[in-house]
């Protein structure tokens, strides 16, 4: 990716997604200005064919995007609905304006989705076709916690989709699982820095707690499991728009079990300031814990993995991990 | 501030390596119990070593004047997976291979490139490393073996310990001071060419835990060594050190120590049919794991092969991977203890237990977690 389309698009989250705009849209504030924003600045599309009136770019040039959208704690599902446009533009189906959810209804007809709240429409696996759907088809209830974002949508039995495309393979989820992943990994990454920084500055027993071993131990644990997140991502972001499951499952099961680790750390760290509301810490580790859920936790896709190598059977470690990490 | 981790293929010349050499490790390698293979670096198949420097797969970043391949780290890579893909026993020429052979080419004199790079190429010169003392672990700048110069050379008396293979060494390169005293840390210290057959020279193996012999302790009395066998510049024994243990912390060595026995666990999967939830989700999370580490291990070599010392990115790799490396005898244990239904051969469980008993090894050889995470820190720049 570009450095000046990096850097501008940092410009654009620092504009519209600063950490008190995130707060007013958790407290059920408009989102309208931060989408706009989004809608004007041509990212939406980044994953459309220049000839379509994109940007031409693929999923693993975007995805430092979605580290950027991690990192800022960005509460719209932008990485999803740039998915989203690119997969209903290769049906040559018009995409909605609005913010775009994904969702996997194969396995029960409802789903927590992320980031559903926030969504004027659905992109939904059903297993044997993919439908767009508006917000209107589904029954929309918000968990009454702080603690996720996003919606639980049941399928009304009448819901109309709007446009069907062919079955997704291997799935939504796993695209979907991807774009978590990524955003895990810069979030992830931010929080190490914060954390590092406020190491250095917080004073105790006479000097910055960053100078105790025990703290440094601990942020370098951290370290590595933003290493992790950051290369299990690229991982999954290698084939582009439809994932291998392995490639897929691979991102999310190390993702989320560093989203949890980092957030677990970087909280003993931070000490009480990191509990209180008005300290930006919470706004990233309350993402973090969504993300990891979101579309399969890490031992939901340890299993599809499990599944998808005993399926195919006697190929040595060495030589399965070659093939998923092949770019 | 972490280093640059990127995702990259191996470039074809290097897998085009690869197989080949399947086809040699089948005929030279396949035979061997899984037990026996699960030992991989740690052993000791001297012919092995010499077939396999014989068809040129030793030496393989060493100019081709010194009896080298020429080839990049990415061609190493390759090669060395494939070596504990199958957990060969390498431990003759392992450490010559991966360290003392890049060590000697990078700070030695070109007599000594012409001495022993050819040798250590055909797999026939089999080196180890002084660093060890009984007084100098994890705090190696306090090393007390001390050579004092003499008119045609130098002296050297004091002791190494946990040396691995050093009763079956030709050489030692062995860090010791040459002045100064302990206070003066990485000041004073440097590096020598040992002769472990040189008189004053006393080596002791030691039993390790699971009953083999696989390092020893080595005492120097008045052993002698002449001019030539200081490697590099007397009182640089410790940058020389430092870069030489980016080279020990990089390798596909740190992450697939338990390999052979997951894959002969995988295999009990299968012929027992089994397909329970946690056993399947053990195998999905280490395969992920592992994947992972691997594509973390390349872009780690990526900064080797560019002319790089990534000893942050080395550190983070190795803490990484003999955490996982760790883990798995760990967790597999506790799989097949749980299905008392099963009959595991007794060639798997010698495997497991094996690496239960080794595996408190991989986070301390080169180098121990609590060093490296110090190493990590420095490189956050909290220290």
């Amino acid at each position: 990716m570009d450095d000046l389309v990096l850097d501008h698009f940092r410009k654009l989250l620092e504009d519209v997604c600063s950490p008190n705009e995130i707060r007013a849209v958790e407290n059920g504030g408009s989102t309208a200005v931060m989408w706009t924003a989004f809608q004007d600045s041509g990212f939406l599309d980044a994953l459309i064919p220049e000839a379509d009136g994109g940007a031409g770019l693929g999923l693993a040039d975007v995805a430092p995007l979605f580290l950027e959208l991690g990192a800022h704690a960005v509460p719209l599902p932008v990485a999803e609905t740039m998915i989203g446009r690119a997969l209903l533009g290769k049906a040559s189906i018009t995409s909605p304006s609005g913010p775009l959810a994904l969702a996997d209804l194969t396995l029960s007809r409802s789903a927590l989705v992320l980031f559903a709240d926030q969504a004027t429409h659905v992109l939904a696996d059903l297993g044997d076709r993919a439908a767009l759907f508006e917000m209107a088809g589904f029954e929309a209830t918000v968990p009454d916690s702080r603690g996720w974002c996003g919606a639980r949508l049941r399928i009304r039995t009448d819901a109309v989709p709007v446009a069907e495309l062919g079955q997704p393979r291997p799935g939504l989820r796993a695209i979907g699982a991807v774009a978590c992943a990524a955003q895990i990994a810069g979030a992830t990454r931010r929080v190490l820095d914060m954390s590092v920084a406020y190491a250095g500055e917080r004073v105790q027993f006479g000097k910055p707690i960053g100078k105790q071993q025990a703290v440094q131990q601990n942020l370098a644990v951290m370290a590595e499991h933003v290493v992790m997140a950051g290369m299990a991502t690229q991982i999954g972001c290698a084939d582009g728009l439809d994932p291998t499951l392995e490639a897929a499952a691979v991102a999310k099961q190390v993702a989320s079990a560093a989203a949890a680790a980092v957030a677990d750390i970087a909280h003993a760290i931070h000490g009480a300031i990191g509990i209180s509301e008005e300290y930006d810490l919470q706004l990233l580790t309350r993402r973090l814990h969504a993300l990891r859920l979101a579309h399969g936790s890490e031992s939901w896709w340890a299993k599809a993995l499990g599944v998808a190598r005993l399926e195919q059977g006697s190929t040595s470690t060495v030589d399965y991990i070659r093939a998923i990490g092949a770019v | 501030m972490l280093g640059n981790f990127e995702l990259q293929g191996l470039p074809g010349s290097a897998e085009a390596l690869r197989a080949p050499l399947r086809q040699l490790l089948a005929k030279h390698v396949g035979h061997l119990p899984v037990d026996v293979r699960a030992r991989s670096w740690m052993g000791f198949d001297r012919s092995l070593s010499r077939t396999l420097g014989a068809a040129g797969y030793l030496g393989l970043t060493l100019p081709r004047e010194y009896g080298g391949q020429n080839l990049d780290p990415f061609s190493r890579f390759v090669i060395v997976e494939e070596l504990l893909a199958v957990g060969a026993p390498v431990a003759e020429h392992w450490i010559a291979d991966r360290q003392s052979g890049p060590l000697i080419l990078h700070f030695g004199t070109e007599a000594q490139r012409e001495r022993y790079l050819p040798g250590i190429a055909k797999g026939e010169l089999c080196f180890c490393i002084g660093m060890s003392e009984p007084g100098a672990g994890s705090d190696l700048a306090s090393v007390r073996s001390r050579a004092e110069r003499t008119d045609n050379g130098w002296i050297l008396n004091g002791q190494k310990i946990w040396t691995t293979n050093a009763q079956h060494a030709d050489y030692m390169i062995a860090l010791v001071r040459t002045s100064g005293t302990a206070a003066d840390r990485s000041e004073g210290l440097s590096q020598f060419i040992i002769d472990l057959k040189s008189p004053g020279v006393t080596v002791r193996p030691i039993r390790d835990l699971g009953g083999d012999e696989h390092f020893a302790e080595v005492f120097f009395e008045n052993v002698f060594l002449a001019e030539d066998m200081l490697v590099g510049n007397e009182g640089a024994g410790w940058a020389q050190v430092t870069a030489e243990l980016a080279l020990e912390r990089s390798g596909p060595e740190r992450i697939y120590s338990s390999v052979v026995l997951l894959d002969a666990w995988m295999a009990h999967l299968e012929a027992n049919g089994r397909r329970n939830e946690a056993g399947t989700t053990l195998l999905g999370r280490l395969t992920a794991q592992l994947a992972t580490l691997r594509a973390v291990s390349i872009a780690v070599t990526a900064h080797l092969a560019a002319g790089e010392r990534p000893v942050v990115e080395a550190s983070i790799l190795k803490d990484l991977g003999t955490g996982f490396e760790q883990s798995v005898p760990d967790l597999i244990a506790d799989d097949l203890a749980s299905h008392p239904e099963e009959d595991a051969s007794d060639a798997l469980l010698r495997t497991l237990f094996y690496l239960t008993m080794m595996a408190p090894s991989f986070s301390l050889r080169g180098g121990t977690r609590e060093i490296l995470r110090g190493i990590i820190a420095r490189g956050l720049g909290l220290r």
